[in-house]
């Protein structure tokens, strides 16, 4: 009975969802607006939060039972992990050569 | 009102104010320092939201993985790569952070408007909470094993090649000799190629 009452509980689904949609946009205003690219890679560790909020949020509420939202959570997890190792690395060697993190100057690709 | 209902209440305030401050202090602080710290911040609260929603194996893996894995990394790159400059100031930037902000409030506008007006089969079958873990550990060796494995390799490809981009000290020999070559003549010679010009 108990578990009932915090599954279905006293919060909205619609809560969560807003929670989520708003770190969302406020991760890709960041990582439009960052100069520093470490703070581009915080910005994308935000937006993937956020997602995660969502699966979990659905999960919890729509899929209890079969909980597949918590699984592609756990994936989602693993993937950020390995995409911030990645990114720090390019980050790292970025920097060895251009003496920069300012994005602005890492133009060489552009037109 | 019970107290329980008012004690999740209270908790899901205070938790998702802690997210959505925490997020805007990430993107908006000068320093970087302090975004890293509350990069952390947000991460363990984000868990604590999961606490809220039945997971507590997610809720251990985000805080084992993100605090302590993920922020842990990008608090190393800021000390490795912790220089003060001064950035170039760039014309439009004032009006690139407005019409940004504008197309990401009409993405806000736009996702709340969806969450709102979508008529969610609500309530779904009820969260089984504890056995949670166990069936999560189910899913990932029937039908989600492909995935998972497949999350195994992609995590030593990650690894061997986050290694392979960040070493300094590329061996390389000379092939005549079969000496090594002297790896400050290799980084010196490389440099003044890839400098920006423009600057100057």
């Amino acid at each position: 009975m108990n578990m009932i009452e915090t599954s279905t509980g006293t919060i909205p689904l619609q809560a969560y969802l807003l929670i989520a949609s708003l770190l969302f946009c406020i991760g890709v205003w960041g990582l439009i607006n960052s100069r520093n690219a470490v703070r581009v890679l915080m910005s994308i560790e935000l937006m993937l939060n956020a997602v995660n909020i969502n699966l979990m949020t659905f999960s919890s509420y729509i899929d209890g039972e079969l909980i597949r939202g918590q699984v592609f959570a756990v994936f989602v997890i693993t993937v950020a992990a390995a995409e911030a190792a990645v990114g720090l690395a390019i980050l790292l060697s970025l920097y060895r050569n251009r003496v920069t993190v300012d994005m602005e100057s890492f133009n060489l690709l552009r037109w | 009102m019970t107290i329980s209902t008012s004690t999740e209440l209270i908790c899901f305030g205070v938790l998702s104010s802690i997210v959505i401050l925490g997020s805007l202090g990430v993107v908006l602080l000068p320093n970087i320092v302090y975004s890293a710290f509350l990069l952390g911040g947000v991460f363990m609260a984000v868990a604590g939201l999961y606490l809220l929603l039945n997971a507590s194996f997610v809720a251990a893996a985000q805080v084992l993985v993100y605090v302590g894995a993920v922020n842990v990394l990008i608090l190393f790159a800021i000390m490795l790569v912790n220089k003060q400059e001064e950035l170039k100031p760039i014309k439009g930037l004032r009006l690139r952070k407005i019409f940004s902000g504008a197309v990401c409030a009409g993405l806000l506008a736009l996702l709340i408007r969806v969450d709102f007006t979508t008529p969610w089969v609500l309530p779904g079958p009820n969260a089984i909470g504890e056995e949670a873990t166990i069936r999560i550990g189910e899913h990932l060796f029937t039908d989600y094993l492909l995935p998972f494995e497949l999350a195994s390799v992609l995590l030593l490809m990650a690894m061997i090649g986050a290694i392979v981009l960040a070493r300094r000290d590329v061996l390389i020999s000379d092939i005549g000799t079969g000496n090594s070559v002297d790896q400050a003549l290799i980084e010196k010679s490389k440099t003044p190629l890839l400098i920006d010009k423009s600057s100057q």
